[in-house]
């Protein structure tokens, strides 16, 4: 896949400084040389003009079907390590890192987390997951506005897997572009900060309903910033029916507890394979 | 705007299909867009004559098939057209539907290569 997505201002991604890369054919590459052989069926008839008649040919391709092949690899990857995996889309600022801060830090006798997170510059957000004792690894996109299922299987390299039962994919701040990639995620959630607006769920449909849970985050600044609760909670139901909803205040501690029942339920238990 | 990295991928499984075929040039590539798949067509179009240069698709066209929403209602059990492209609102019951029978296509269904 390609490294130019929406400029062409050039970049590459990195995992924790390094370079990855990306089996990403180069068209120039694709051009077949003639140079070392020629092909017999054109030396032919020299006499005569050639032409290759025009077929069709049926393909019924998915265009992302490679991403989806790799998001299934990775779910299943995960599952055998006995992981949740939880996918955070968002836009930049309604604040899904502070959300995992104050998660961590509250569930730090009872889950093991890491976090896998994606911004185009800045390792700042790992930086301020690393402080709560969780391995944090980050994805730099360069000029990339979203996370695929590769980058994701590469990043998780770098953590210790056995140790964690949930690990975090903070995707990159965008409401458009990640919603089209499946990164092998258990669950995929939605923030919206209040001060976002409460007809947001409106203007990004594919992304709201695609996601299992949507989070209203900052609810401590509802009332200063005139935000109508119900309006939000009526436009969520309509665009997105199968996500559930919960209210949060990472600062406040609000709503936190419905959070973490949520995020218990969902951690993988261990299976006895014993047939005693 | 992530069109031009699904573009440029749409573009690669359309040259490796066409060089399995020993073709030698694409003349046309028939896409089928479903409404709810994110992806704009006139961004993929804009694309398109992007990523074809230097390639053996350069000059080739560009056809997009938009494809509708249906959705099913689970409470009346039927499938509809809701008359909102984002808000899947059963005609018959009023409650609003989250399972999508189509919309979310993003297929390269054909080309013509020579």
């Amino acid at each position: 896949m390609c490294q130019d997505c929406g400029c062409n201002l050039g970049g590459n991604v990195r995992i924790e400084g390094e370079s990855l890369l990306h089996s990403h054919p180069n068209h120039s590459q694709d051009n077949h040389s003639h140079a070392d052989h020629s092909h017999d069926h054109h030396s032919h008839h020299a006499d005569r003009p050639h032409v290759h008649p025009k077929r069709t040919i049926s393909l019924e391709t998915g265009i992302l079907a490679k991403n989806d092949r790799l998001a299934e690899r990775n779910r299943g990857y995960f599952l055998a390590k006995n992981l949740t995996v939880f996918n955070l889309l968002s836009s930049p600022g309604s604040g899904k890192t502070s959300l995992l801060e104050r998660t961590i830090t509250d569930l730090n006798d009872r889950v093991q987390v890491g976090v896998i997170v994606g911004d185009l510059e800045t390792d700042n957000d790992a930086e301020r997951l690393r402080k709560t004792g969780a391995p944090a690894v980050q994805i730099l996109t360069g000029t990339l506005c979203h996370l695929e299922a590769d980058m994701i299987l590469d990043a998780a390299q770098k953590i210790d897997l056995d140790r964690l039962n949930l690990l975090v994919i903070e995707n990159v701040g965008n409401l458009v572009c990640p919603a089209a990639y499946d990164l092998g995620e258990t669950v995929r959630i939605a923030l919206l900060s209040v001060t976002e607006g409460e007809d947001k769920p409106l203007k990004y449909p594919t992304l709201f309903k695609s996601v299992d849970l949507a989070i209203i985050t900052k609810i401590d600044l509802a009332e200063a910033v005139g935000f109508d609760r119900a309006k939000a909670i009526e436009n969520l139901q309509r665009m997105a029916p199968q996500a559930k909803i919960l209210e949060v205040s990472a600062r406040t501690g609000a709503g936190m507890q419905a959070w973490y029942d949520y995020l218990l339920q969902l951690l993988p238990t261990r299976v006895s394979l014993s047939l005693a | 705007m992530h069109e031009l990295s699904i573009m440029e991928e749409t573009l690669n499984l359309a040259i490796v299909s066409a060089e399995s075929q020993s073709a030698q040039r694409i003349h046309h590539l028939h896409l089928r867009i479903g409404l709810l798949s994110g992806v704009v067509p006139e961004a993929l179009r804009f694309a398109f004559d992007v990523v074809i240069k230097g390639t053996i698709a350069e000059g080739a066209t560009l056809g997009i098939e938009e494809v509708p929403i249906l959705c099913h209602c689970t409470f009346c059990d039927h499938s509809f057209e809701p008359k909102d492209h984002y808000l899947y609102e059963c005609p018959s019951c009023h409650q609003f539907s989250h399972t999508l029978l189509q919309g979310r296509e993003l297929q390269l269904t054909s080309m013509e290569v020579s």
